[in-house]
């Protein structure tokens, strides 16, 4: 990968990989969830080899999209830590929302929309996991009453319609921001983007010498 | 268990277009099943299972009539006994035959993710086709009466077709024909729910005086039906229900939430691509480079010295 001189590391290559793996289940299992759901769209199941195998294969997706998520979840989850900055962040969000980010709070490595998609997810992975099983028929299908059935079954549709649209957010974000993208396939931002986005990330890597993505703990130390 | 039908539906499972219903000209069945007439020979479960080429494995005894214990995908319909009672201090001995109940609002088609795998015939029989079934066991969530069962073999849901095969060609369902006293019968809707209705008057008249017509208005009456000599208490029957309607996290799930989620993803996706169209991206500006390398040199990063070349090529 040519790679250009003097840009600063976002993502790791570990956790891009790890990313990518999510992202991947999580659009096999779209797809694969909302055949099920409503028949408009029972046509998607022929991308998985009709509805049987759509059946089967789905949950298996969810499995490892539970463990991959997990890696997310460990890599990201200190830096999503709620800073009383993001509400002023949040309260200056129709700046952001025009391109206009003077005047708009510094922000650290991720910010509150971010850190909104961060956290949603990481309740909603569980979530769908867990009332995935009670309707895992195939293994589980005996285990819990059909009431419970019921209610897990409507749990992990709002559920996933909830995933699904905060997928949008954070797809359509990415697309939004300018090197975004880049910055989760080769890993890379330059130093002017991590200034006009991440001010207080990009000053705490100028500070500490470290070209990212994490601050040098021992300051200038590593050069 | 089969298409080859001479019929047409009413009903086909995750289908919005209107299905082929040309051919109509068929009254509505219905089986009659007089309670109080069973003397629980089980002569309709070896019916049923020789018609339908059902052989379940031999279970073990649980210590009651029932046998086997419960409906499963080998065994499409079971007497339930139970030893009931009365406010007298007598005995009675309750059987019902249980199985599907072919509701005309059939919670499980209405549950159903998978085009033509449950439909409902012309004459009100709901029934399963193996070939469509993925097997999800959304069916089994949606059925009042606890009916449909998945296999562990095949992955497929079973339960009673009402013998729809035998019925297409102008004959009762097995059990029907087996029965040897007449508590179960078969015919037009009407003529079953007037039959009850004389035999109703006979029963109340020999002191059972809630004696009844089975046929829940919850899923708009059903395409079986019991007579029972407490149709008050349809509880005592191994758990009939009261009053079985489809449960409403099913038809709030198959209902409202289907337009409304489809409608609110593409909100989202609309308003990513209006915000495209009237923000615009947010682009890095020479500006921001520039502030940021005025930074990294400041913190005497060695690599700034040399990074002009690359950000006006990006720029």
């Amino acid at each position: 990968m040519t790679r250009p001189y003097g840009t600063l590391t976002r993502n790791a290559t570990v956790t891009r990989i790890n990313h990518w793996i999510t992202a991947a289940c999580f659009i096999l299992l779209m797809l694969s969830g909302l055949s099920m759901f409503d028949p408009v769209l029972f046509w998607l199941s022929n991308l998985f080899g009709g509805g049987a195998w759509t059946r089967m294969i789905h949950p298996w997706i969810g499995v490892v999209l539970l463990i991959s998520y997990s890696g997310l979840i460990i890599q990201f989850w200190r830096d999503n830590l709620w800073t009383r900055n993001d509400l002023a962040w949040l309260m200056a969000i129709d700046k952001v929302l025009v391109n206009k980010e003077e005047g708009v709070p510094e922000v650290a490595r991720f910010n509150a929309g971010q850190k909104f998609v961060f956290w949603s997810m990481t309740l909603l992975v569980p979530t769908l996991f867990f009332t995935g099983l009670v309707i895992w028929e195939y293994y589980f299908g005996t285990y819990t009453s059909i009431p419970t059935q019921r209610a897990a079954l409507l749990i992990h549709s709002l559920g996933a319609i909830a995933a699904i649209i905060i997928w949008i957010v954070h797809v359509y974000a990415a697309i939004w921001v300018r090197g975004s993208m880049r910055a989760m396939t080769q890993g890379y931002v330059t130093p002017g983007w991590a200034w006009r986005h991440h001010r207080k990330w990009f000053r705490a890597l100028a500070t500490t010498g470290s070209t990212g993505p994490k601050p040098n703990a021992n300051g200038r130390s590593e050069k | 268990m089969s298409n080859l039908q001479s019929q047409d539906y009413i009903r086909i499972s995750a289908t919005t277009t209107t299905p082929p219903s040309a051919r109509n000209w068929e009254d509505q069945v219905s089986k009659l099943i007089d309670v109080t007439r069973c003397i629980g020979c089980k002569a309709c479960q070896a019916a049923c299972m020789e018609w339908n080429n059902l052989r379940d494995e031999v279970g073990e005894f649980h210590g009651t009539y029932d046998n086997p214990l419960d409906l499963d995908p080998h065994t499409w319909t079971v007497m339930k006994f139970t030893e009931h009672e009365n406010p007298k201090g007598d005995l009675e001995w309750l059987i019902r035959k249980d199985g599907c109940m072919h509701c005309e609002d059939p919670g499980c088609l209405k549950a159903c993710p998978a085009p033509g795998a449950i439909v409902q015939y012309a004459n009100g029989i709901v029934d399963f086709i193996s070939e469509n079934c993925i097997g999800c066991g959304y069916c089994v969530k949606g059925c009042p009466f606890d009916i449909p069962r998945i296999s562990e073999v095949d992955h497929k849901s079973y339960k009673c077709t009402l013998c729809s095969d035998r019925v297409a060609v102008g004959l009762e369902p097995a059990c029907v024909k087996a029965c040897p006293t007449g508590a179960i019968m078969f015919g037009s809707k009407k003529d079953m729910t007037d039959w009850a209705g004389e035999r109703i008057v006979d029963l109340k008249s020999r002191g059972f005086e809630n004696a009844g017509l089975y046929d829940p208005p919850g899923v708009q009456g059903t395409h079986v039906m019991y007579v029972l000599h407490h149709a008050d208490t349809p509880g005592i029957y191994a758990g009939l229900p009261e009053n079985p309607k489809i449960s409403s996290t099913v038809e709030f799930w198959k209902g409202l939430i289907k337009p409304v989620a489809l409608a609110g993803i593409a909100a989202a996706a609309v308003s990513g691509f209006l915000h495209w169209i009237i923000a615009g991206p947010n682009e890095v500006q020479p500006e921001d480079e520039e502030e940021a390398k005025h930074v990294l040199q400041a913190n005497g990063f060695p690599e700034a010295e040399g990074r002009d070349h690359r950000t006006e090529h990006q720029a």
